[in-house]
């Protein structure tokens, strides 16, 4: 007999299919040659280190976005599902997402709010799992906060600690 | 199975728990259930417990005892006075100080590296002297000495380790003779539960007259520790590792040494006399207390001590060892399993891969199952780059673990594999 407990569907939820997929085979994993922005995420908890890099034309369309580097698999699905969902985007509103995704999965908006609640989050609901999770939060939105971070053109590596 | 033999094992079925295995139930803490499982909590070397003996000490002192210590003539100044400076007697006794003043108090082994590096080592460096770790340190053992490098332009050296998390002691001796003027090295790794043997890296290193700094804090709740008997000059250790509560830590120093040293940090208590054309410092070990100090920590970490005594040092090696090695045996059959930190002589702690998961992953996996392990680098990076990992999973004993505990550990460890299975 067996019996699904709430912490087990909790588990459940965190580790998706489309998490496990992207952490298994993480999109847009690489250098980007030519890139005109980038930063990196340090989640030093968890030893994740992620270098994002963003390619944005002139007339502020991100036109390719990569990443690199190591994590667990909630920072690296992240990192994949980010990419994929900003290539195409104006960078305003990729940051638009950025901040639905921090107010969506911490319960705080960072600036923003009322993009955020505009925003249709897509398969980025699949994050919505690490609610459950405080100490995982971080992994999630490291990619985002590194967005943000090589959008605003930060030079210091952005961290989640 | 004979008949003798099930008459033997219905006896040590029936047996009631004996001597340390029941010292479990001194913990509160342990006797609770974590998503809808029961605690295994194998994270001591990140914290560890505290008995009721800790906890009630501490909320008695509060409750009846609390002023302020060293300064009134008041009946509860002289009660915190003497609980506070009892508990130095007893930290004393334990580690076989020779001398009370030689028992400082801190906030822990990272403030108690701080002080030696600041007041013993940055009077005497110059440049192109050179300070000596091994590969294998807590960043507490690290970044103290690379501050003090800074300061001074004096240079850090680095004893390397083997694939097992070993130092290597040759090439370590011979570092020892090129103008090093401080030896720091953990006595027990936090990240690979590798014991040093400290006793003839000290012999040499005072053989060639280079005083040696010893990290205790993962050995003094697992190992008995006689500071004269290793003949260290300091040794650091937390009173959180060894039952007591957080915010206070111990300073072993040679008296001749401490007495050298200026003072750390200046303010009340750490003087005799203030006058603006000067101050006299305050004789051992006051010197190096500036402030109101962590009263109820230090009065806890006496406590904490006493039970240890109780229980024993040599019961709890000896419990802790035999559980270390059924740990790392059990671990080591898992399929896709690899040990990091596989010295001969090792306590407490074993730190592990789980096939290609990360060990943050593997670590909410297994908390979900009420499993407690820490997970990431440990504050030891450059062990991690050692090995070329992101992070280890580590699980590390204490004296109220036992193989229920492994057993949960391991079992827990099959989820993780389902649901990043192939």
């Amino acid at each position: 007999m067996s019996v699904q407990t709430q912490s087990q569907e909790d588990l459940r939820d965190l580790y998706r299919e489309l998490i496990l997929d992207h952490a298994r085979s993480p999109r847009h994993f690489g250098k980007l040659d030519g890139a005109t922005h980038s930063a990196e995420g340090i989640n030093p908890l968890c030893g994740d280190k992620l270098k994002l890099y963003f390619s944005i034309d002139p007339d502020g369309r991100i036109s390719d976005a990569k990443f690199e580097g190591s994590g667990c698999a909630i920072s690296v699905a992240s990192a994949s599902l980010m990419t994929d969902t900003v290539i195409g985007l104006t960078y305003g509103d990729a940051l638009d997402f950025f901040s639905a995704v921090v107010a969506r999965l911490t319960g705080r908006p960072e600036g923003g709010e009322q993009a955020a609640s505009k925003i249709d989050l897509g398969k980025l609901v699949a994050f919505e799992g690490v609610k459950e999770f405080p100490s995982r939060v971080k992994c999630a939105t490291l990619a985002w906060h590194a967005l943000n971070s090589a959008i605003q053109n930060e030079s210091e590596p952005v961290s989640t600690e | 199975m004979t008949m003798s033999e099930q008459m033997k094992e219905v006896t040590e079925l029936s047996t009631p728990l004996s001597g340390i295995e029941r010292c479990r139930q001194d913990f509160p803490c342990l006797a609770q259930t974590i998503s809808d499982h029961p605690l295994v909590y194998l994270d001591s070397a990140a914290s560890s417990q505290q008995p009721l003996a800790v906890i009630e000490t501490i909320a008695e002192y509060q409750s009846h005892d609390h002023a302020n210590v060293h300064r009134g003539v008041h009946t509860l100044s002289h009660r915190a006075t003497e609980a506070y400076e009892g508990a130095r007697d007893t930290i004393q006794a334990f580690i076989n100080a020779g001398s009370r003043s030689e028992v400082v108090y801190t906030s822990g082994t990272t403030e108690s590296i701080n002080l030696v590096a600041q007041s013993f080592c940055r009077p005497l460096l110059t440049p192109g002297d050179k300070i000596l770790i091994t590969h294998l340190e807590h960043h507490s053992n690290i970044v103290p000495w690379q501050l003090v490098c800074e300061q001074t332009g004096a240079e850090l050296l680095v004893a390397p380790i083997d694939k097992a998390g070993e130092v290597d002691t040759d090439t370590l001796f011979s570092q020892l003779g090129s103008g090093v003027k401080m030896l720091a090295i953990a006595h027990v790794s936090n990240a690979l539960g590798t014991i040093i043997p400290l006793k003839k890296v000290i012999e040499k290193a005072h053989s060639l007259d280079v005083p040696v700094l010893v990290d205790g804090a993962q050995a003094v709740p697992h190992l008995a520790v006689d500071v004269q008997e290793l003949d260290c000059d300091f040794y650091a250790f937390s009173g959180h590792k060894m039952f007591g509560p957080t915010g206070i830590g111990i300073l072993f120093g040679k008296e001749k040494l401490l007495d050298a040293m200026p003072p750390y940090q200046g303010g009340g208590d750490m003087i005799l006399e203030v006058r603006f054309d000067g101050t006299t410092y305050n004789d051992l070990p006051y010197k190096f207390e500036a402030g109101t100090p962590n009263i109820s920590g230090a009065i806890g970490l006496g406590a904490a001590v006493r039970y240890l005594q109780a229980v024993g040092m040599p019961a709890i090696s000896a419990h802790e060892s035999e559980l270390l090695q059924y740990m790392s045996a059990q671990l080591g059959q898992v399929d896709g399993l690899r040990l990091i930190g596989t010295a001969a002589d090792k306590a407490s702690v074993q730190s592990f891969l789980l096939d290609d998961i990360h060990p943050h992953d593997l670590g909410t996996i297994l908390d979900h199952q009420g499993v407690a392990i820490r997970t990431g680098h440990h504050c030891a990076m450059p062990v991690m780059d050692f090995y070329g990992v992101p992070g280890t999973a580590r699980a590390s004993l204490a004296l109220y673990n036992n193989r229920d505990d492994v057993d949960c550990l391991v079992a827990s460890l099959a989820t993780a594999k389902e649901i990043f299975g192939p």
